[in-house]
């Protein structure tokens, strides 16, 4: 009886989360199989797959050969990579000073440097962009590293140094008696000790970095220093009718991200699951 | 507290600790802090002859009292609450579900699960938007083709386009999208409750519907109310992604999916035939500061406290 009762819940419970499942991948399939097609077949059998004569490459040849998306792969890549390392190393740092050392106005400066998180950096907007004018930084990739390395950063530290508080001293307290200077203890016991929750940290502030529509169209519109996403977003307005294109450019923006988080997902769910339960 | 390494700097400046905080603090300073000081400032000003001139609380005046203003500030703001409160009965209570499904321990395939469920949030929200778009397009037929299959052919409308139910179907969408975030806060709270607690329960006589309402929903009560604010921040400014991407700037059809975002946007950066006004861009934006700030001050005051007599 009660074997077959425990049967039934758990095929209950598997049904429910294979309907989600499919209805979290069902759009992003459609898309994917149909940026292969035929203008025809993307038309008369958008569920079928692109084979035999269905299939073609139109889309993704006007994408790579009539716009600049090779450039706008290489302009996020860029600022989300650079801003990420800033994140990560400024952070790691300043979360280190506030969690190791006691001084004057350390939980004030760990407030400060912490209450990022709850107020967004959008609302100063209007006077970014006028500090990056007055800088010469409009339509520079420098503007948006320094911009989203200063978004990013309150998390960062949040994270770091709930992490780094829970870490014992003993490590560091015997490399100071070794005669290690505070700068190599940073370097060669702090950093090796944060490894896990960096994944943590990174996916926190990369997620955002990579999608943001916001800063890139106020700050860098011009074509040279386009990120994917704004990029995704100028093309597809211009070529709403040509579905092949649209639907290939959509691919080409998903793919990385889906390569990516097909490597890393393992890590990356740990990395969060753990970080969230340390904070 | 007393084992924090003092010992060697007490006669001599500590430097290091200045090199560890100065580059975090001053990119943070220079590019986040002083950005919204200084539009809060902004806010109280005016385009005069070439210079700004110092008018006050004018500005707030004018966008709550002049129609023009007013009617598109309080549909921005009508439609946030709306698309905050959404999110709050749809998109966090399936992630809870989800994530309490997950979190039982004899389940297999946990892990395929989870990675599928938090691979929508990965993606950029403009992708995401030109998606759902297409599949949702008259045009296309996908969607209408499938409820034809399913015999619901005439209730196919397109959604989006329609004033009464653009700002749903976006909400939806983004639902679809961001339901990850909770879940995986959700999930890890679930699975940081100790297996003791749990099993003392069970040895009560309680079955797993009863564990989850009495004793693990009490435990992850803070996770709920961090789940909240984050919703109540990312509701007022991310929003903006994906209406403008979806809608455009005007947020059509007839501003019907205005949000605070494509507001602030349109007053900053002007539309049509009105002309852009860093002034009152600047007003716009601190009203939402003071929105923000409201919500954050109700979850530090009255949620935290509360929650913390759960906790002991």
């Amino acid at each position: 009886m009660r074997r077959t009762r425990d049967h039934l819940t758990s095929t209950a419970i598997h049904t429910v989360l294979i309907a989600w499942t499919l209805l979290a991948l069902f759009p992003l399939v459609l898309i994917l199989i149909n940026s292969l097609k035929t203008r025809k077949a993307i038309f008369g059998d958008a569920l079928g797959l692109p084979t035999g004569k269905a299939l073609s490459f139109k889309g993704y040849e006007s994408v790579l050969t009539n716009s600049d998306f090779p450039l706008f792969f290489s302009n996020s890549l860029t600022v989300t990579c650079v801003s990420l390392f800033f994140i990560l190393l400024f952070g790691a740092m300043a979360a280190h000073a506030v969690s190791e050392y006691e001084f004057k106005g350390n939980t004030l400066i760990s407030l400060y440097l912490i209450v990022g998180i709850m107020v967004p950096i959008r609302l100063g907007t209007v006077a970014l962009l006028n500090l990056i004018v007055k800088l010469g930084l409009t339509n520079t990739l420098t503007a948006l590293i320094l911009v989203y390395t200063a978004q990013g950063l309150p998390i960062a530290i949040f994270i770091f140094s709930e992490f780094l508080r829970s870490v014992s001293r003993e490590i560091k307290d015997s490399a100071r008696i070794d005669g290690l200077s505070e700068y190599r203890i940073f370097f060669e016991v702090v950093l090796p000790l944060v490894r896990p929750v960096i994944a943590t940290v990174a996916v926190f502030s990369m997620i955002p970095i990579w999608n943001d529509l916001w800063f890139p169209l106020i700050l860098s519109p011009g074509e040279e220093t386009r990120t994917v996403t704004l990029g995704v977003q100028q093309f597809i307005g211009q070529y709403t009718v040509k579905w092949g294109s649209v639907l290939a450019a959509l691919s080409v923006a998903i793919m990385p991200v889906l390569v990516m988080y097909i490597i890393f997902s393992r890590q990356l769910i740990r990395g969060i699951t753990t970080g969230a339960v340390k904070g | 507290m007393n084992t924090k390494a003092t010992e060697p700097g007490r006669t001599k400046r500590r430097w290091y600790i200045l090199v560890f905080l100065a580059p975090a603090t001053l990119i943070y300073t220079i590019f986040a802090i002083y950005p919204i000081i200084e539009s809060l400032r902004l806010s109280l000003y005016t385009a005069g002859d070439g210079q700004a001139s110092f008018i006050g609380i004018a500005n707030y005046l004018k966008l709550l009292g002049e129609p023009y203003w007013a009617d598109q500030f309080w549909n921005a703001f009508k439609n946030n609450v709306v698309l905050f409160i959404m999110h709050m009965l749809i998109q966090n209570p399936i992630a809870l579900a989800l994530a309490a499904l997950l979190s039982i321990p004899t389940l297999k395939g946990t892990a395929i699960y989870r990675t599928v469920f938090f691979l929508p949030t990965l993606l950029s929200v403009v992708v995401v938007g030109f998606i759902w778009q297409l599949i949702l397009s008259p045009l296309w037929g996908v969607t209408p083709d499938a409820m034809k299959a399913l015999g619901l052919g005439q209730w196919f409308r397109p959604w989006l386009g329609l004033e009464s139910s653009a700002l749903v179907t976006v909400t939806l969408i983004s639902i679809w999208q961001y339901v990850g975030i909770p879940l995986m806060l959700f999930y890890a709270a679930l699975l940081n409750i100790p297996e003791e607690t749990i099993e003392a329960a069970r040895i009560d006589g309680l079955n797993g519907w009863w564990i989850f309402w009495k004793v693990k929903l009490p435990l992850i009560l803070p996770t709920l109310g961090l789940v909240a604010i984050l919703t109540y921040i990312g509701n007022f400014t991310a929003s903006f992604d994906l209406i403008y991407s979806i809608q455009g700037g005007l947020a059509g059809p007839d501003f019907s999916t205005d949000v605070m975002g494509t507001f602030l946007f349109r007053s900053f950066f002007g539309f049509q035939a009105q002309l852009g006004d860093q002034y009152m861009g600047a007003t716009v934006a601190s009203a939402l500061f003071f929105i923000i700030l409201v919500g954050v001050g109700c979850y530090l005051f009255g949620v935290q406290r509360k929650l913390q007599r759960y906790d002991s």
